[in-house]
């Protein structure tokens, strides 16, 4: 397949942004295939288990029929599938609402913490993490790098939802001025932005840190003190371009994992998001909702691994001739 | 490659003798108490942390560490008991990464070219998907509960551990090591366990430390959202969100789980960072704090100092403006203390062209590096007089007229230019920063000086990125670069030496044209005796730190050397280079 | 006389692409060449000339399109990328000192891998090794010693004995000095020069110097963009190139007659 898109050698962004969009398809095939399968795969006769321990045969038909079960496995499928490029994604077992419903009135929620959360964290990184690099190169300022190693793996460990915890301890109990939970209004994403971008802020500083100190020692940063310009427009023009690749590449697990803390953090504020309503769906065991979320936070996840890879490419001119070493 | 000659140069170092770095250190003691908590807590305390009593929601006290909950069972108890579930999943879900992980990460170097880019390809799709995701999917298959949850955060953890292993093993697969291994038809079942295996175990280690650590708190936080470990058990997660639920009647509940699951994951980051830190050379060796990078006059008695900076200003006010180069006494030391530079003396003259001529390690490129005021990190400098361009460089310059005054070609051009930004942006950036040149005038001035240098098509190339042109090509931009700002001096560090022979001699002529254009004078550094000979009207001949000769181009022509060094550089090149 | 002896390597029109379409490069063009038995042959050749494309071909790194290859009586196949069965046949010393050798394994691992790559035994094949390390001018006492305690010169030296240990009726050398210091170059050179001699090794000299090829070859073959522009003597090449490209290198090479740099002092 590669080789047939090298013909486009035109332009390398068309190259490039024509086999991401090749990745694309295949993570959402993928994708597709094991929402189909979780309910294929799970022990024993799928049907029964879902209907739960007390359900009557009668029940257990019903649900069968509901999922498709009764029919070959191709079959369900092909329905599956034509079932999500027509938008009908069935309905809730629980409460018989459109499933794809559930997931648009929930999308936006989770959306906007987790990207958020990732812009926050980005940015306070590269501040954060510049700046130690700066003041601490070449032995300078070692109380600093003591503290900065000792204070952002400290910080760093602290799981999201220990954040939230004492987030809202301190602002919704003890002090009163934030929302604890739900989305009422605009103070209301403060808390959650916060404890899920907060320590990410720390482990992606560190990787900062770490890759603009590996910059500094570059010889092309050697060239650029050479021409004698400030110390900042070194930093911003000269190490920052590729700093932003290497940090991107080694972080994008961080991002793409502060998605799946999206869904943990909205526990800790009853947020209506998409976290809370698989969480609810799994106990319930309510498939088509399971297989409807899961299938949209995946194509969200993907999406945004996606957009790092573009975002990458534009800061590193040389990944889009080369590619990645194993794609 | 520079770093490379250096290590070259110093064989016999050492290893440094292993102390337990403190990072590592920490790690390794807290790590050692969670787990000691984890096996005799449930011993201990299992009375008072499970058992129901009638102190309800008691407060903090010294009975109650950290008070009771609705039950009446004792808060503190409760978080030590519950390490030992904790840390029992945490360890299985482990496992599960890095034993499946490493299995197929390694694997694939056994299957043919085509299933391992299949494999290679399709594990990058799921590296995509957020851990906890796929762990949600595992446990909508298989339901809620502790064992599910670590089989299903292990297995989320696995394709990360396939591209890590992947990633460290390709570089390599690709030495000569393993190339020539596989020539010997060693085995690659050998083949992997002797070379590969043994060369990534370090990072291996310490990317499994930090897996612990992402591990462990993804596993609580499955049970903090209810689909890992049921009531009546309970480990730190679901603790932790039974305490959210409290949250108004007693804030306090959170704090015994919050610190365990904060203290273990500490505990297992800071092994991993610890045993990061202790394998890199370079953090390893640095204990005692030194500022370097810094260049300082020379500690010499007052009257000696007195002459010395009497000597400078001569040079800097020097009428005819002949001197262009002073240094005198230059000494540049390593942070270990090892004189690396040992006060050497030498001048240049206005038009002059001086070759500094020695081995990898002789500092010769330190001596140019700090003549420009560019002291690498890692050194500290001193100097009783070090004039360039005619700036006393140990008083304060003017970024702007070293800048213009003084210009750099150094020796690989594929390293020596940003690789993000095009051309045009680096070589006019002392134009517009210190000329006050508009960027389109920069940009004009700069294609007539790729025109003087014969570079083919300028628009085009100066809107070109680095790695799309030639060595020889980057080199001549970077000459072109010096002549946008009329140089007085530029020091040129083996620029040609990255080049292949046919394209140095052309890139050497056009440096010499355009230096002779420029009247500059020009410090040309290199190990080639031919090229100096062949370019400079001095050469300095320099050992260990030492410029043990000084020498006409003529004396060198006609092998007038007195030093043995000199001699044996001399033998050296007329046997590899037929001189 | 070493005509007489019986051909070891055989090349004849010898293809190489990479890649396909615009991005093609063609790293070898027809390209033919023999060695015989106790011979010397200097491949020489700037970056991209191809000369190390020949060597990973004959090594079986990479595979090749069309024409023939027979490597000491084992014919290549085409497209085959995957090294003779015979360990004996061919073996290599490689160019860069700090890959060459494994950073956890001593030198008299290293070594006793090469006599035994099954079980690497350097109790039981401590004598050979020592032997090899002796003959490569290194104290016995190197066999425990890690790389890292070695310097540039030191591990090239170790590369040789391990090429050289087992015997091979073809040994590529491919750029083994450039990678060092001059007066290191110098020394690595006329070590294997001197083994050249004593072992009558059949061997294959790859450098981007006419003037190192000349001290370990019998002949020299000069390539440029994947093509052979001249074959011949060492000595007489070197000192009387026939082919335009060769005498170019030649001229450019610092120090040569031919290479002048000031205009100024031409005239002197």
């Amino acid at each position: 397949m590669v080789e047939k898109l090298q013909g486009l050698k035109g332009s390398p962004w068309l190259y490039f942004l024509s086999q991401k969009l090749l990745e694309l398809i295949v993570a959402f095939v993928v994708l597709v295939a094991i929402t189909f399968l979780i309910v294929l795969l799970i022990p024993g006769d799928p049907a029964r288990v879902i209907a739960g321990p007390d359900a009557s045969q009668e029940h257990i038909e019903f649900t069968r029929q509901r999922l498709d079960l009764d029919l070959p496995v191709w079959q369900q499928f092909w329905n599956y599938l034509s079932g999500i490029f027509t938008g009908d994604l069935g309905q809730s077992f629980r409460t018989n609402e459109e499933v794809w419903n559930i997931v648009a009135i929930r999308l936006p929620f989770t959306v906007t913490i987790a990207l958020g959360a990732i812009v926050v964290a980005f940015i306070g990184a590269i501040i954060l993490g510049m700046t130690v690099a700066g003041l601490t190169r070449g032995n300078r300022n070692r109380w600093l790098d003591v503290t900065f190693s000792w204070a952002s793996a400290t910080l760093q460990a602290f799981p999201t939802y220990v954040y939230g915890a004492i987030l809202v301890a301190i602002f919704a109990v003890a002090l009163g001025w934030l929302p604890a939970g739900g989305a009422s209004n605009v103070q209301s994403y403060i808390l959650p932005i916060a404890a899920l971008s907060f320590g990410a802020v720390f482990s992606v500083a560190r990787i900062v840190r770490r890759e603009t100190a590996n910059v500094l020692e570059m010889d092309y940063m050697r060239t650029a003190r050479g021409w004698r310009i400030s110390r900042l427009k070194q930093y911003v023009k000269y190490a920052l371009p590729n700093l932003m690749a290497s940090t991107l590449t080694l972080s994008g697990l961080i991002f793409a994992n502060m998605i799946g803390g999206a869904v943990v953090i909205e526990s800790v504020f009853a947020w209506p998001g998409l976290g809370n309503g698989v969480v609810g769906a799994i106990l319930d065991r309510d498939y088509p909702v399971i297989r409807g979320i899961i299938l949209t936070i995946g194509v969200f996840a993907i999406m945004t691994n996606t957009m790092i890879d573009i975002v990458l490419a534009a800061f590193d001119p040389r990944t889009l001739t080369a590619g990645k070493a194993f794609s | 490659m520079t770093m490379a000659n250096e290590a070259q140069a110093a064989p016999t170092q050492k290893k440094q003798k292993r102390r337990l770095h403190p990072i590592l250190l920490a790690g390794l003691i807290i790590m050692t108490v969670v787990v000691l908590i984890g096996i005799f807590a449930p011993m201990w305390f299992s009375e008072s942390a499970n058992v129901q009593s009638n102190d309800r929601r008691m407060p903090i006290s010294a009975d109650h560490p950290l008070g009771t909950d609705e039950f009446g069972r004792d808060l503190f108890s409760r978080a030590l008991v519950a390490t030992r579930l904790t840390l029992l999943l945490t360890v299985a879900a482990s496992a599960i990464s890095v034993v499946i992980g490493v299995t197929i990460g390694t694997l694939v170097w056994f299957m043919p070219p085509r299933v391992r880019q299949l494999i290679v390809g399709a594990n990058s799709v799921a590296v995509a998907f957020p851990n906890l995701v796929i762990a949600l999917i595992i446990a909508a298959i298989l339901g809620p509960g502790a064992w599910t949850a670590a089989f299903a955060v292990g297995i989320a953890s696995v394709p990360a551990f396939v591209r890590l292993t992947v990633n460290m093993s390709s570089p390599i697969m690709a030495r000569d090591y393993v190339t020539t291994a596989h020539l010997l038809r060693v085995s690659k079942y050998k083949l992997i366990g002797r070379h590969v295996l043994p060369n990534m175990a370090e990072p291996l280690l310490i990317l499994t430390a930090s897996n612990f650590a992402v591990t462990l708190v993804e596993l609580s936080g499955l049970s903090f959202i209810g689909l890992g470990v049921q009531s009546p058990d309970y480990d730190y997660g679901l603790l932790l969100s039974d305490a959210l639920t409290m949250i108004y009647a007693q804030p306090t509940q959170v704090i015994g789980p919050a610190v365990m699951i904060v203290l273990a994951g500490l505990g297992a980051m800071l092994i991993g960072d610890g045993l990061a830190a202790s394998s890199n050379p370079r953090t390893r060796g640095q204990r005692r704090a030194m500022r370097t990078g810094t260049l300082r006059p020379a500690p010499a008695a007052a009257n000696e100092q007195a002459k010395e900076q009497e000597a400078a200003r001569e040079a800097a006010e020097d009428p005819e403006d002949e001197i262009d180069v002073r240094v005198r006494d230059l000494r540049v030391t390593a942070a270990n203390g090892t004189e690396l530079v040992k006060g050497i003396d030498f001048d240049v003259r206005r038009r002059e062209i001086v070759g500094l001529v020695g081995e990898s390690g002789s500092g010769k490129s330190l001596t140019a590096m700090t003549l420009c005021g560019l002291t690498p990190e890692g050194v500290t400098a001193t100097a009783g007089t070090l004039v360039a361009a005619g700036h006393n460089m140990l008083e304060p310059v003017s970024s702007r007229e070293l800048a213009q005054d003084i210009a750099l070609v150094y020796q690989d051009p594929m390293s020596t230019f940003n690789p993000a930004l095009k051309l045009n942006t680096q070589l006019t950036e002392v134009a517009r920063t210190h000329l006050g040149m508009r960027p389109s005038r920069a940009r004009r001035k700069l294609i007539e000086r790729f025109e003087q240098l014969k570079i083919t098509s300028p628009e085009h190339r100066i809107g070109q990125h680095p790695h799309e042109l030639s060595g020889g090509m980057l080199q001549r931009a970077m000459i072109a670069s010096s002549l946008l700002a009329e140089a007085k001096l530029i020091v040129a560090d083996e620029p040609t030496t990255a080049l292949d022979v046919t394209v140095q001699a052309e890139v050497l002529r056009q440096f010499v044209s355009a230096t002779q254009e420029l009247d500059a004078s020009v410090l040309f550094i290199s190990h080639d005796l031919g090229v100096v000979e062949a370019l400079c009207d001095r050469v300095l001949v320099m050992y260990r730190g030492e410029i043990v000769e000084e020498l006409t181009a003529e004396q060198l022509g006609s092998r007038r050397v007195e030093h043995p060094y000199t001699r044996k550089l001399l033998d050296a090149a007329e046997y590899v280079e037929a001189l | 006389m070493k005509q007489q002896s019986p051909l070891q390597l055989f090349v004849e029109d010898l293809d190489v692409t990479f890649g396909s379409g615009s991005t093609a490069t063609h790293a070898l063009k027809k390209l033919s060449l023999s060695l015989h038995h106790g011979e010397s042959l200097g491949l020489v050749g700037e970056s991209g000339s191809g000369k190390s494309t020949l060597a990973k071909v004959l090594t079986g790194i990479y595979g090749f399109d069309s024409g023939r290859a027979v490597v000491a009586g084992h014919e290549l196949t085409p497209g085959r990328r995957k090294p003779l069965k015979d360990r004996r046949a061919l073996q290599m010393i490689p160019q860069d000192p700090y890959s060459s050798l494994s950073p956890r394994r001593t030198a008299g691992q290293t070594i006793a891998e090469a006599l035994d790559p099954k079980g690497a035994d350097t109790k039981k094949h401590r004598a050979t090794v020592i032997e090899w390390l002796e003959r490569v001018e290194l104290p016995p006492e190197s066999a425990d010693k890690y790389p890292y305690e070695f310097s540039g010169g030191q591990r090239q030296r170790i590369a040789i004995a391990r090429a050289l240990c087992i015997n091979p009726k073809i040994i590529i050398a491919d750029e083994i000095t450039s990678a060092l210091d001059l007066s290191v170059q110098a020394e690595v050179l006329d070590l294997l020069g001197q083994l050249r001699r004593e072992l009558e090794l059949t061997m294959i000299f790859i450098s981007h110097n006419l003037a190192v090829v000349r001290h370990v070859s019998d002949r020299v073959a000069v390539l440029f963009h994947g093509e052979l522009m001249e074959e011949g003597d060492a000595e007489a090449v070197f000192r009387n190139p026939q082919a335009e490209y060769t005498r170019q290198l030649l001229n450019s090479v610092p120090g040569r007659p031919g290479f002048n740099l000031r205009p100024d002092r031409a005239a002197a």
